[in-house]
Formats: C-alpha cells, sequence, structure tokens
C-alpha cells in the first residue's frame, strides 16, 4: 500500500517535472523567430474572447453571493458602508484571479488537452512536422502565450464584473446609487492591490497553457486517451494552480509590503 | 547507375522492446517507384516516418538526399521536408480546417505566393485527385477514399522531389484507384521520386520500378515484380499472386 502510493507520488512529480521543462522549452522557443503572431492572435481570440461570457457571468453571480454574506457579516457590527470596498479587496486581490483561473482551468485547460490530444492520436501532428511545421512552436508555443496573454485580462473581466454584480445586490436591498457604491468599492484599492494580483494570473496562464499542452503532446491510447488527457489538464492545472497561488501571494506580500 | 534518393542503411528500430524494424537496408534511385509490401504490423509504415525524420532509428541510417536525416535538425530538417510530400495512413487531414485549405496549408507557410495563386494552385491539386468541387467541405464531411486523396492533394502541393505514400488505394473503389496509380505514374515521369507502401498488389504491379517486400522487420525480398514473382520464398510468391486491393 505504502509503495504503491509512494509511486504514484513520484509519477506525479515526474510528470510535474517533464510538463515544468515543456513549458521552460515554450517560453525560451518563444522568443526565437519564427514569431508565429497570426496563430497567438487566432489562439488569444479562441482562448480568451471565447470564454469572456463565462467569465463575465461567472464574475457577476461572485459579486452578488459575495455582496450578500459581506452584508450579513458586516451588518451585525454596523458597518454595511463598507460593503463596497470589502468587495472589491476580495474580488480583485484574491476572488477574481483564482476563480478566474480555475473557470479556464476548466474551460480552456481541457479543451487544449483534448485538441491536441485527439490531433496526436490522429497523427495530425505529424503531419504537421510532415509539412516542414514545427508542431512544437505552432501548436504549443502559441497556446501557452495565449494563456498568459489571455489571463490577466480575463481576470480584470470577473473583477469589474464582479464589482458590478455586488452593486446589482446591495442596489437591490439598499438602494444605495450607482456612483456612491462605486466610490466606496474603490476608495481603499490602490493599483498595487490590482496589479500583483492581476499580473500573478499570467503565471496560471502558463500552467493551464502548459499543462493542456503537454499532456496534448503525450496522449496515447485513442479516443479514451483523448477523454482522459482532457480529465488530467483540469485537475493538474487546478492542483498546481492553488499550490502556485500560495506561493505567489506569499512573494505579492514580499514584494508589496503594503499589501499584507 | 543514379545516385539514391532514399537510403537506408541497417535500419534497427524497437517499440516497448518488440522489434519493427530489423537491420533494414534499402536503397531507391533517384525519379523511380519503389513499392512496399508486407502483411500489416510489418514495419512499413515505420519505414516511411524514417525516410521523413518522424522516427530515430535505433541502429542504422536514413539518408535523403546523401544527408542524414536522424542527425538534421531544426531549420536543416525543415528544409529536408520541405522537398518531401507524405501521405498518412488515415489520411491525417487538419480537421479544423477545410480540404481546400488543407492543402493550401504547406504553400501558405512555405511559400511567398498572393492567396489568389495559393487557391489556384490548391484547386489545380484537387483536382488532379478528383476532389474540385470539394474545396470548402470540412474533412470529416468526405468518406475515407475522399479524405485520401485529399490526403494525396496535400502531399503533392510543394511539388515535392520525393513522396512517400502510405496505402494510397485504401478505401478506393478499383476505378479511383486505377486513376490515383496514373497519377503517381505521371508524376514519377516528371521526375518525383515515390516510395509506395500498398498492399494492392496489380497497384505495384502498375507504378512500382522495384519492390520489396517487408516479414517481421526483415526485407526478404527485393526486385522488379518480376523477380518477386519467381522468389524462392513461398509467402512473397502467395503475396505477388493475391490481387488484393489492401
Amino acid at each position: 500500500m505504502v509503495e504503491r502510493v509512494g509511486a504514484a507520488i513520484l509519477a506525479a512529480l515526474a510528470s510535474v517535472g517533464e510538463a515544468s521543462l515543456f513549458g521552460l522549452r515554450a517560453l525560451r522557443e518563444a522568443l526565437l523567430p519564427p514569431y508565429e503572431f497570426r496563430e497567438i492572435a487566432r489562439q488569444v481570440f479562441e482562448i480568451g474572447f471565447r470564454s469572456t461570457p463565462l467569465i463575465a457571468a461567472s464574475g457577476l453571480a461572485i459579486g452578488v453571493v459575495l455582496s450578500m454574506h459581506t452584508r450579513a457579516s458586516l451588518e451585525r457590527f454596523g458597518a454595511e458602508a463598507m460593503i463596497p470596498a470589502g468587495l472589491a479587496i476580495a474580488l480583485i486581490r484574491e476572488t477574481g484571479p483564482l476563480v478566474t483561473a480555475l473557470l479556464v482551468a476548466g474551460r480552456v485547460g481541457a479543451g487544449i488537452g483534448a485538441e491536441l490530444g485527439a490531433m496526436k492520436v490522429t497523427e495530425q501532428i505529424d503531419a504537421l512536422e510532415a509539412v516542414a511545421v514545427d508542431s512544437f512552436k505552432y501548436l504549443a508555443v502559441t497556446r501557452i502565450l495565449a494563456c498568459i496573454v489571455a489571463m490577466p485580462l480575463l481576470t480584470t473581466i470577473t473583477d469589474f464584473c464582479g464589482i458590478f454584480g455586488g452593486y446589482l445586490a446591495e442596489t437591490s436591498i439598499s438602494g444605495m446609487s450607482w456612483e456612491l457604491y462605486f466610490r466606496r468599492a474603490f476608495s481603499l484599492i490602490e493599483f498595487q492591490d490590482f496589479i500583483p494580483a492581476t499580473f500573478k494570473t499570467a503565471v496560471f496562464g502558463l500552467i493551464i497553457g502548459t499543462i493542456g499542452c503537454y499532456l496534448g503532446f503525450t496522449t496515447t491510447q485513442g479516443t479514451e486517451g483523448v477523454g482522459r488527457t482532457a480529465t488530467r489538464s483540469v485537475v493538474m492545472s487546478s492542483i498546481l494552480i492553488i499550490v502556485a497561488n500560495v506561493v505567489l501571494v506569499r512573494l505579492i506580500f514580499f514584494l508589496f509590503p503594503s499589501n499584507v | 547507375m543514379s545516385t539514391p534518393a532514399i537510403r537506408l542503411d541497417g535500419v534497427t528500430k524497437a517499440f516497448s522492446g518488440r522489434t519493427v524494424l530489423d537491420d533494414v537496408s534499402l536503397e531507391v534511385p533517384e525519379g523511380t517507384a519503389f513499392c512496399l509490401l508486407g502483411r500489416s504490423g510489418t514495419g512499413k509504415s515505420v519505414t516511411l516516418k524514417h525516410i521523413i525524420g518522424l522516427l530515430t532509428p535505433d541502429r542504422g541510417r536514413v539518408f535523403v538526399h546523401e544527408q542524414e536525416v536522424s542527425a538534421l535538425k531544426g531549420r536543416e530538417l525543415s528544409e529536408m521536408r520541405r522537398r518531401m510530400g507524405f501521405l498518412f495512413q488515415n489520411s491525417a487531414l487538419f480537421d479544423s480546417i477545410s480540404v481546400g485549405e488543407n492543402v493550401a496549408f504547406p504553400m501558405r507557410r512555405h511559400t511567398g505566393w498572393s492567396d489568389a495563386r495559393i487557391r489556384e494552385v490548391a484547386m489545380a491539386r484537387l483536382a488532379d485527385v478528383g476532389l474540385e468541387r470539394d474545396y470548402q467541405k470540412m474533412p470529416a464531411d468526405l468518406s475515407g477514399g475522399m479524405k485520401k486523396r485529399a490526403g494525396l492533394a496535400r502531399a503533392m502541393a510543394l511539388d515535392p522531389d520525393i513522396l512517400l505514400v502510405d496505402e494510397p488505394s485504401a478505401g478506393l473503389d478499383p476505378i479511383t484507384s486505377g486513376e490515383i496509380d496514373d497519377l503517381l505514374v505521371g508524376l514519377k515521369k516528371k521526375g518525383t521520386t515515390l516510395v509506395v507502401v500498398t498492399h494492392n498488389i496489380p497497384s505495384a504491379r502498375h507504378v512500382g520500378d522495384e519492390l520489396a517486400m517487408l516479414h517481421e522487420g526483415r526485407v526478404i525480398a527485393q526486385g522488379s515484380a518480376a523477380d518477386l514473382d519467381r522468389s524462392e520464398h513461398d509467402m512473397v510468391r502467395a503475396f505477388m499472386r493475391s490481387e488484393g486491393s489492401g
């Protein structure tokens, strides 16, 4: 039993190690010509723009729920006026980035893994190589870069929609005006709350893109393998995002002490 | 004797401990058609993948135009592949783009041609395989035989010096199969070197200048169709007598 668990842990660590090398190779090759700008732009559209409805709807719902919970807590202390600021800080600093990353890991990570996995098992990746196209650069580097670019943009949308959702919830209860809500929401927010928290999601994008592409490129065993790749992409990305978040928050506190 | 366009020198390859190619040596002279025969799983497709550098041998070497393929990397490998076309056994069309764009893809990547010219050439290649009306169709909308023909059109897109063709007649009716054979013979006459993997003996007789039969990873017979007809090996003679269409 202990041996089996140990072997599973070692296998998982080996996968993470191999995926890390895959990601580092992608970052290195992204700097070398030829640059696939057109394909990167297409992937930013596919990964970023097409995720917008999911991200916006989720952000809105999270804002509403967070606002209701925050009201329930702050009401006890007669501090309802702090609801907009509390909600904005919670969303911008932590909830927005993490929720966006987990949602994108679910939608995009699974999609990349399944798409590349299907291309692998139907020899389309070999076909790309056969027509003298560097499949790693064309498929993996472009998707990883697109994830890195799209994540901060999607996080900003989550933050905005969440704050707007909070406003809808608050105005339906207290009748607070739009102007007052937003003045209060941003009264305690500074750029150093927004910038590091939002840009740390570029690392989440790197994780999502790398894991999806790595698992897609190493897919075996036909359509069953493609399904497994899609599932593993979501699970592995989500775990790594949560672990990376701990490290990144610690790093942000170190680099921006005023955020503590 | 002309310089070989392709040379395999003692190539051995194993997957998960199972030897698929065992000390295979072959030479394909420039401008000729070489047909690889053999039962399923004897390493014919693996041989093609070694020639284009998708696989590297465990032992031995593969040369294309006297350049060692497994020693090539990056731009050099890409340059070599641009001079080759490859028809995959399952066609391997890119399923996210149309049939026409599949054929246009190599041209979009490797030529500076205008969109109009690329479309014109792609349409001509599709016409060569009888698919001129299917430019806009998606690969999922094609039958197996049509996919095969579209794959062949893509393989011919850059007018390659060497064309590697994996079972061109599989899934095709006899008339279309004959047309594809005539197309391959026409390419050979223009100077294209062909390596054709096939189970279709009439097709191999029609297209091939030289035939080789692989069995359990080894070349057990090589020569003209007449040579193989007279082979001492029972399996080779039996295979040559069959009229199977793969």
